[in-house]
């Protein structure tokens, strides 16, 4: 399984952790289409707690984080 | 030791204090991060600190924006921050400069300063920031907030954190920004420059993340 955390308000409408089929997914940007998060609304996408692009693969026991832009001041 | 620094000691050392006086930045923007950066950097003490913004006061920013009051609507915020500073400390020495930063005139704002802080509302103006920052080889302290959520960082020249953060066609949804959500990432930023300017050990390339509405803090290390 792999463990996504998704922070702020991607988590409207999504819930916050989810345990999602490793099988099903070869990266990170086929979770984040699983999920209809558009691929601009993601600033920062951790694998395991390090930076890493939607081309970026995932396996069995990887944690995904999803972070939304904040860019206000 | 002036008396007004007394309060900084032991926290911060009478050697570090009078390195803070000598001190040049440049707080970009003079809204709602801006507001609350210059007042904190102004009351620390750090010497001199240039303010600049193009625009002006308006009603939709009396929710969080520290430098603006039902007084000031349609006043120059970058001229309300150098009169605020003079009230607050007229031992530092404020400038204002009363235009929106653009690829044009960003280097020569900045050069030569020993940091600048990010107050900026709009991700265009921080690329626009960060190269000029990496051109004229000046630490950019980063600041960013959204409803709820703040973050903040050091990022130094050429180090690509804010072009990370910020990759082509990204879009910013929310839109809001409540009271105490600038106050809170402008206190990080503060913070992470004293200690940059001070001459203290900084951890550059970390994103520090507050989620105020689930209390939820999270370093990220982007570099």
């Amino acid at each position: 399984m792999i463990e996504v955390r998704l922070f702020a308000t991607l988590r409207e409408g999504r819930g916050k952790v989810m345990m999602l089929p490793a099988e099903s997914f070869k990266n990170a940007g086929e979770i984040i289409a699983y999920l209809d998060i558009p691929p601009e609304e993601v600033s920062i996408l951790l694998i395991n707690g390090f930076h890493n692009k939607p081309e970026s693969e995932v396996k069995d026991g990887d944690i995904v984080a999803l972070f939304p832009p904040v860019g206000g001041g | 030791m002036d008396e007004r620094y007394l309060r900084n000691l032991p926290a911060l050392s009478e050697k570090e204090c009078a390195i803070l006086r000598e001190k040049h930045v440049a707080v970009i923007g003079c809204g709602g991060l801006g507001g609350f950066i210059i007042e904190l950097l102004a009351r620390v003490g750090v010497g001199h600190i240039k303010c600049v913004d193009g625009d002006v006061f308006e009603k939709s920013n009396l929710n969080r924006q520290l430098l603006s009051n039902m007084s000031v609507l349609g006043s120059i915020k970058a001229q309300a921050a150098v009169e605020r500073v003079a009230v607050v400390n007229p031992d530092v020495k404020a400038a204002a400069v009363c235009e929106f930063l653009t690829e044009k005139n960003a280097a020569a704002i900045i050069e030569g300063y020993d940091a600048v802080f990010d107050a900026l509302d709009n991700i265009d103006a921080r690329r626009t920031l960060a190269k000029a920052c990496a051109e004229v080889e000046v630490p950019y302290i980063y600041g960013a907030v959204g409803g709820w959520v703040a973050q903040a960082a050091v990022s130094m020249p050429g180090d690509g954190l804010v072009e990370m953060l910020y990759p082509e066609g990204t879009e910013v949804k929310n839109k809001s920004v409540l009271s105490f959500t600038p106050a809170f990432c402008a206190a990080m930023q503060a913070s992470l420059g004293v200690k940059l300017l001070a001459g203290r050990k900084v951890e550059t390339g970390k994103i520090y993340y507050f989620d105020l509405l689930n209390q939820e803090f999270e370093t990220i290390a982007m570099i």
